[in-house]
Formats: structure tokens, sequence, C-alpha cells
């Protein structure tokens, strides 16, 4: 053998190794223990926390959840959900300002409207003494499709009240992320009661979609806004490898799917490219992919060793990724509740517990380690 | 030669008329099965969009985490379990090849002509192909309940 052939061997031999092999992430010697919270829900994909520590999570068939003082009852079941592929009943969030503006929000993919197939909607509601009314569609993305692909979806609140929301390209990437007059692939941004801010980035543009904030993504299943900063912080699933965390700016392409860390599923190559001018670079990105889904950031005490760090849900490789990171980008990466499950949703309760949406579970407290 | 076809179709035109004044006769539904090539195009196309993330572009599956698709003796050994699996969703511990792996699928919402279409795509590709399993009928999967 030749040395030509003998160092091509080796590079494809350490190719293959380092595809699915995740080099920078450490194991901890001694993992977090859990208690189960809530054990019957098959995939609870969203949850957000009320002040008094009770809180709503919705199971991804249709279905929105309360829980409080160990009892978790059924409080609606949401009508119109597209439940197929990664679509069903996504995220949930409370109005910020509850109880004074006693308004819950969810995401769903939708079938609304006389189309075949679905896309994502975001809908209002009142909800007062553990009772749900005046739900209400805000806004229905179109037009629906059978893909069972990139619904999105998460909600947040900004500090000054601005509602934001993340809607996947639904496996349409060469049509959606980059055209803003089209729905999918996008960051999204409302005023509280639905209406459209006219100083969005696109408002003035002829044809556009008005709501839109920020373009060229893939499907954001993690946004949070930075405790400090009010930033809002997004993560999004690449394809092979490729996942991404990005930090929203305001009329920002993101570049899905002409820039990219990531590869065909298949193996082969879409893009060359990874940087180009006009189009923003992550703050993060995963080689492989984690698959990541929930986010949020520790500011609680009970677990000092990860105050002030990320934490995200690995759907794929089954726990829960501590980012640790500063000005300079991440520093160190972690797994934490290592082969729980997949890993769907997380949540920093009032009083600092960190909870896992975990599927196949249900909701589980992660317990601090003194 | 047209001569003849008006006479023909008057009497044709007869006995349709007769069957339809007739209320009491009852038809059943003639099914016919997807040719297999076909189901099996199609079945790529659900893979690509429902299947290839976890189990992989080859039917790899991860080592531990996502069980392989490919040269898989679950598909021969429980047919219908496979079957119900994509139908309904699976958790809890299963052996393939001789491995064992305990993890959570999800029903996707497929309707039953897809889950043929996949099952048909999975069972004559990633090295499947050799164990020549027949063919995965409408009829088949619509028999298959969750219990």
């Amino acid at each position: 053998m030749n040395i030509k052939a003998f160092s091509l061997l080796l590079f494809c031999v350490g190719f293959l190794a380092c595809a699915q092999e995740d080099t920078t992430i450490e194991t901890l010697e001694n993992d977090y223990s859990h208690e189960v919270i809530i054990d019957n829900i098959d995939i609870a994909w969203g949850m957000d926390f009320f002040k008094d520590g009770s809180f709503l999570v919705t199971s991804k068939d249709g279905q929105l959840f309360y829980h409080k003082n160990g009892n978790t009852s059924k409080v609606a079941d949401v009508p119109n959900v597209y439940n197929r592929g990664q679509g069903g009943l996504l995220d949930v969030k409370i109005h910020p300002e509850y109880p004074d503006k006693p308004w819950i929000y969810l995401t769903h993919a939708s079938t609304q409207v006389d189309e075949e197939g679905g896309h994502t909607a975001l809908v209002r509601a009142e909800f007062k003494d553990g009772q749900v009314s005046n739900m209400k569609t805000l806004y229905k993305a179109g037009p629906n499709t059978t893909k069972g692909q990139h619904f999105g979806s998460r909600l947040e609140f900004d500090k000054d009240g601005y509602l934001f929301m993340s809607i996947g390209e639904r496996g349409a990437r060469e049509v959606n992320p980059q055209d803003i007059t089209r729905d999918g692939g996008k960051i999204y941004r409302f005023n509280e009661d639905g209406s459209i801010p006219e100083d969005n980035p696109f408002y003035m543009l002829e044809n556009s979609k008005k709501a839109i904030y920020s373009y060229g993504h893939r499907n954001p299943q993690g946004m949070e806004i930075h405790p400090e900063t009010g930033e809002i912080w997004v993560h999004e699933h690449g394809p092979r490898g490729g996942d991404e965390i990005n930090i929203i700016k305001k009329g920002a392409n993101y570049g899905w799917p002409i820039i990219s860390y990531g590869i065909n599923y298949n193996g082969t190559e879409f893009t060359d490219n990874t940087t180009m001018a006009g189009m923003e670079q992550p703050f993060y990105y995963w080689v492989p992919s984690i698959a990541p889904s929930g986010m949020t950031f520790v500011t609680s005490d009970k677990y000092p060793e990860l105050k002030g760090n990320l934490l995200a849900g690995s759907l794929k490789f089954q726990y829960l990724e501590h980012v640790a990171f500063n000005d300079n980008g991440v520093q160190k990466r972690e797994k934490l509740l290592d082969k729980i499950g997949r890993i769907r949703s997380v949540e920093q309760s009032p009083d600092g517990f960190i909870y896992v949406g975990v599927e196949g579970i249900g909701v589980v407290k992660m317990l601090p380690k003194s | 030669m047209k001569i003849y076809v008006i006479p023909l179709l008057l009497i044709f035109g007869f006995f349709i008329n007769t069957e339809e004044d007739n209320t009491s006769i009852i038809y059943t539904p003639i099914t016919q099965e997807k040719d297999l090539q076909q189901s099996i195009k199609d079945g790529n196309a659900i893979y690509s969009d429902f299947c290839i993330r976890c189990h992989l572009a080859k039917g790899e599956g991860i080592d531990d985490i996502y069980p392989p698709l490919a040269d898989s003796n679950w598909l021969s050994e429980k047919r219908k379990e496979s079957i119900k699996s994509v139908k309904y969703g699976l958790n809890g511990e299963i052996e393939v090849n001789g491995k064992t792996y305990n993890n959570n699928m999800s029903s996707m919402g497929l309707t039953d002509r897809e889950v043929a279409d996949v099952m048909n795509y999975i069972m004559n590709n990633f090295g499947n192909e050799k164990r020549e399993l027949e063919q995965v009928t409408l009829d088949e999967v619509s028999n298959i309940s969750e219990d």
C-alpha cells in the first residue's frame, strides 16, 4: 500500500469516527438524581410556571394539563391539533404580568382552513381558577402541507412585552426560510393581543409576512430571554450536524439553507458555505447534532455549579446538556441526567428547581447535589 | 362497424338502468392493493420525512439508543409488532439483532396506507430484501389494533 492510499484510509477512518462521536462533551462522575413529578404524559412538549409554583404542561397529542400541589388535572383539549410527525400541541407561555393579564399562549400544528395537512398556529386563552376559556387563534401560518417536519415552535416574551414565536420551515428548505413573503423558517414578533407591531422589520414591504422578525431558520425548538441582557436566544435543529444557538437580531438572516455546518441525512452535501456576507454566524454550533429541544438559563442558587449557564435538552442522545459560556463563546459542555430519555422541554421553577419533560415518562425534577 | 355499437350501448344501458332500479343489491367495495414498487417508492418519501432522523439513512440506527432497521430480525420474526409500532408507537424494552434497546417512539400519525408503504420500503431496503418478506397490505395494517 502506498502512502497516499494509506493516508486516505486514515482520513476516512478518522472521518467516520468523528461522524457520530461527540468529543467536546464531558460526562459527570456523579450525575444528578431526579424525582418524577408527572408520570403519565407521553410527550410533555412545553411547560411554564405561575409565580405560586403551579405550572401548565402541554401533551403533544393535544391536551393541556395543570399541576398544583401534587395534583395534575387536564384543563383543555385544544381543538384542530395536527398530531403528525413532529406536529402536535407544542409550547405554552404564561403572560409575564399574570394574573393582572390572565392570558396564556399556546402554539400547535393546526389543521385550520380547508387545505389538507397542517401548519403552525398561535393561540391565546384566558386562565382563571384552573379553568381555560375564550380560546382564540391569533395567527395561523400557511399553506398547510402533509409534511411531518419542522413546525417549531417556542414562545417567549421580551422585556418590552413583545411575544416572540418560532416556526420551522416545514421540510421545505428551498422554498420557505429565505422568502419573507412565506411562512416558516422564521422568528415572529407580536403584541400581546396578537396584533403585529408596526415597527417589525418587514412591516412596510409589500407582500411580506408582517409578523416576521428574523429569517433563515431551520427548526427552532428552544427560545429563552437572557436574564441579564434581555436578548432572545434560540437554538435550532440542523440537518446531520449543524444544530445552532443564535441570538436574535431584528431583521437578520440566519442563513439556512445557504450556509450551514451540517450535511444531508444521507451524507451528501447541500452547501459548501458556512459563512456569507449578510448572514449571521451562530453563537455556537453542534457537530454532531444533539437534536436540541427546550432551553433555559439557570439563575437559581440551588445549582451553583450551573448558575449563569444554559441548559438544553438532547432528543438524540437523551441527556440534558449544560452549556457553560462567556462573552468569548462556549467554554464547556456536560451531560446531565445522562440516558434519562429523549428530553423535550426544560424550565426553571420560581423556587429555583430545574424541571425537565422526558418522552415516555412525563415531567421530572432535577435534584440539587448538596 | 359504428352502427353495431349503438344497439350494444342500448342493451348495456338497459341493464344498468334495471340495476339502479333494484335497491336491494348490496355492493362490496373492491380493495385493490397498491403495486409493490409504487408502495416502496411512496414509502421512501415517508421514511425521509418521519424516520430518517433517528434510524438514519441506511437504517443503521444509533448504538444503544435507536435500534437498527437494517438487516433486522424484528421485521421477519416480529412482523405484527413492527407494523404496530409504526402505527401506534412503541415504548419499553425490545431486543433487536441480539442487542437490547429501551426507548420511546411516539405514534407518527400516519395513515394506514402510509404505514404499509413505509413498511414495504424498509422491508425491501437496508439488507432486508434478502429476507424476502411478503408485501404489507393496507388490509393487514387496518386489521392491527392497539391492544
